[in-house]
């Protein structure tokens, strides 16, 4: 028999068996599937938080402030209150400090807040013009916190799309409207444009104001919860993170690095520690993944064994009408590898498909590892010819009469 | 054709051995139709296994139309089968859901013919155990007795030396077995050799001489039922 022929001879073998044909492929299906599937989640949420991070702007520095430390006590992270206005104003104006592109000083804290009947708690953010510029905020109608504004302490707001449908529902044109913040009235004259509410604290429930109102006026405040810093480009992120720590250090009396009571936080820093939390997820993932592995693995084994040890009386028959050794185990190993090869194109797209889907409901990107689909198909041929092939030999092995006796 | 020259076969089963051939002799010329006979336990199976390379002896020579089955591997005794001998068992042995024509088509895959004289050879000895009617149905769409001539049609494909059946009777319905008495005398007289094990001796009055067996040894080997009694 040439090599054609023996392809056909197994692919009739394989109609003729329609179910055992059906099951087998289905486990190569099952297992190779969903590995594809797992992993593809796993890395296109991974690829999600990073872009999303990235969104954020990656030359970004946030300094908050620090612990406080007094004598044997320290208090929690933030609640220091020594990051002021002036070192923010300090930060751009300092020769020391160079490629630095903005700051911008931010007071933050949630509030209540009412529009008529209605009231929400909400995060207020006390900003300048520069906030816009530098956390790419935009304004669909209206216009953001301007420098006039805050040198007014006017009692003008931006308003997130979520705090518009909190405090307004959806047919109502919010600009010109009042909100009241903390007992005190404010003007909106802007609407941010929806960024989607995903990533660390959603940005389409924040309410801006003038940072001069907030801390005077709102909030009674004299310290700053943040100062974001935007650095040239991401090259320069390390000299520009150094000169700042060392210039607010300076400015706060504090002679050792250890003992500083801000913190700064780069955005790769936030990168890198949401990319270790992903990874763990994807890891866990790979872990569902390798279990259904093995599961559709042990699926082919039995598959397999069933169908040789089923068989030996056939085996038996075509030994002795003059198959050799050779033309037994080729005849089982070429019936395995035309098994795993059509389960592995089926599980392939199979498992393509459910990422596809997937990432269309979750809506993440679509991600597909060549790694993954080269080992779910590796594993999945390699147990396929490995118990089509060990079972096979051991029939082949057999004497004709003992296979043709076996029940 | 057949020499069987003082062939023992010892089985060793742990400490015990069974002496399943002690010291067998005889020849069988080409166009010869022999019955060998004798009870179960008698030895006529490990003799059948043996005329059929489907097993070796453990002491004397067995030659079959001129070579001489001993010591062969494994794929040599495939091979041997496979030119020279045409198998006919008691279970018949078709591959299920196969066509008729696919199993008689089955020896010849393993004996290097052409895919195209592989089916016109099939057909051809179909035809003649008429079955031709029938090319493509599957074993459990045929009558018991339609099965063996399936199995008859496919012993004969690769023109072999001797046609070997185990017990062909054994297993269909005493009409359909007369039949397959008459295709087994028919080929016979077409110059086909026949050896056929049973233990019927109504079938084996249908071949020329009779070779008893009992507890491993020749008892009796007779000519036109006129049995002789060996000598030892």
């Amino acid at each position: 028999m040439n090599f054609n022929e023996i392809i056909l001879e197994a692919l009739s073998t394989l109609r003729i068996n329609k179910l055992r044909t059906f099951l087998a492929i289905l486990g190569i299906v099952i297992g190779i599937g969903s590995v594809i599937a797992l992993v593809a989640l796993g890395q296109g949420s991974q690829a999600a938080v990073s872009s999303q991070i990235q969104a954020l702007g990656a030359n970004l520095l946030t300094i908050s402030p620090g612990s406080q430390r007094g004598g044997f006590i320290q208090g929690g992270a933030g609640s220091a209150t020594t990051l002021t206005l002036a070192d923010a104003q300090a930060i751009a104006s300092s020769p020391t400090v160079t490629d630095v592109v903005n700051v911008s000083p931010e007071y933050s804290r949630r509030a209540q807040v009412t529009a008529g009947s209605k009231n929400t708690n909400t995060s207020i953010v006390g900003v300048q013009a520069v906030y816009a510029t530098v956390h790419k905020v935009g304004v669909s109608e209206g216009q953001f916190i301007s420098d006039n504004d805050n040198a007014r302490q006017s009692k003008v707001a931006v308003v997130g799309p979520t705090v518009v449908s909190d405090l307004f529902g959806v047919n109502v044109d919010p600009l010109g409207q009042s909100i009241r913040i903390q007992g005190q009235s404010f003007k909106i004259i802007g609407i941010t444009i929806s960024k989607g509410g995903t990533g660390f604290g959603n940005q389409d429930d924040t309410i801006y104001i003038p940072l001069s109102t907030a801390m005077n006026d709102i909030f009674g405040a004299t310290s700053l919860t943040s100062v974001a810093v935007e650095a040239k480009n991401e090259s320069v992120m390390n000299s520009v993170e150094d000169q700042v720590g060392y210039l607010l250090l300076d400015r706060h009396g504090i002679s050792q690095v250890a003992n500083a009571d801000f913190t700064i936080l780069s955005q790769n820093d936030i990168l890198s520690t949401a990319s270790s939390v992903t990874g763990t997820f994807t890891a866990l993932l790979s872990g569902i993944a390798a279990i259904s592995l093995i599961v559709g693995g042990i699926g082919i084994m039995n598959i397999m064994l069933v169908t040789v040890t089923e068989r030996t009386r056939e085996i038996g028959l075509r030994k002795a009408l003059g198959a050799k050794k050779k033309d037994i185990i080729t005849q089982f190993l070429v019936e395995a590898i035309i098994l795993t090869f059509a389960g592995g194109v089926i599980g392939m797209i199979v498992g393509v498909l459910i990422s596809v889907v997937i990432s269309k409901l979750v809506s993440i990107p679509f991600a597909i590892s060549v790694g993954s689909v080269a080992l779910a198909i590796g594993v999945s041929a390699g147990i396929g010819i490995l118990f089509g092939w060990y079972p096979a030999k051991k029939a082949s092995d057999l004497q004709p009469i003992e296979a043709l006796r076996y029940e | 054709m057949i020499s069987v020259s003082h062939v023992s076969k010892i089985y060793q089963t742990g400490d015990v051995e069974v002496k399943a051939l002690d010291d067998v002799s005889f020849e069988i010329k080409k166009g010869e139709f022999v019955a060998i006979m004798g009870p179960s336990g008698s030895g006529k199976s490990t003799l059948m296994h043996i005329i059929g390379a489907l097993d070796t002896p453990t002491s004397g020579t067995y030659v079959l139309d001129g070579e001489n089955v001993e010591n062969l591997s494994d794929d040599e005794l495939a091979d041997i089968r496979n030119r020279k001998i045409g198998f006919i068992f008691q279970f018949f042995n078709l591959l299920p859901r196969t066509s008729a024509l696919k199993n008689v088509e089955l020896p010849m895959t393993y004996g290097g013919v052409d895919k195209v004289d592989r089916e016109k050879i099939a057909r051809k000895y179909l035809d003649m155990v008429g079955l031709s009617d029938r090319l493509n149905n599957a074993p459990n769409q045929l009558s018991g007795g339609q099965q063996q001539r399936v199995a008859i049609a496919r012993s004969l494909v690769m023109n072999p030396s001797i046609i070997l059946a185990d017990e062909p009777t054994g297993n269909i319905a005493s009409s359909q077995a007369a039949e397959i008495m008459a295709i087994f005398q028919k080929l016979n007289k077409e110059g086909h050799t026949i050896v056929m094990i049973t233990h019927e001796s109504d079938i084996a009055e249908h071949a020329q001489r009779i070779i008893h067996i009992l507890d491993g040894k020749v008892v009796k080997d007779g000519r036109d039922h006129k049995q002789r009694v060996i000598i030892k």
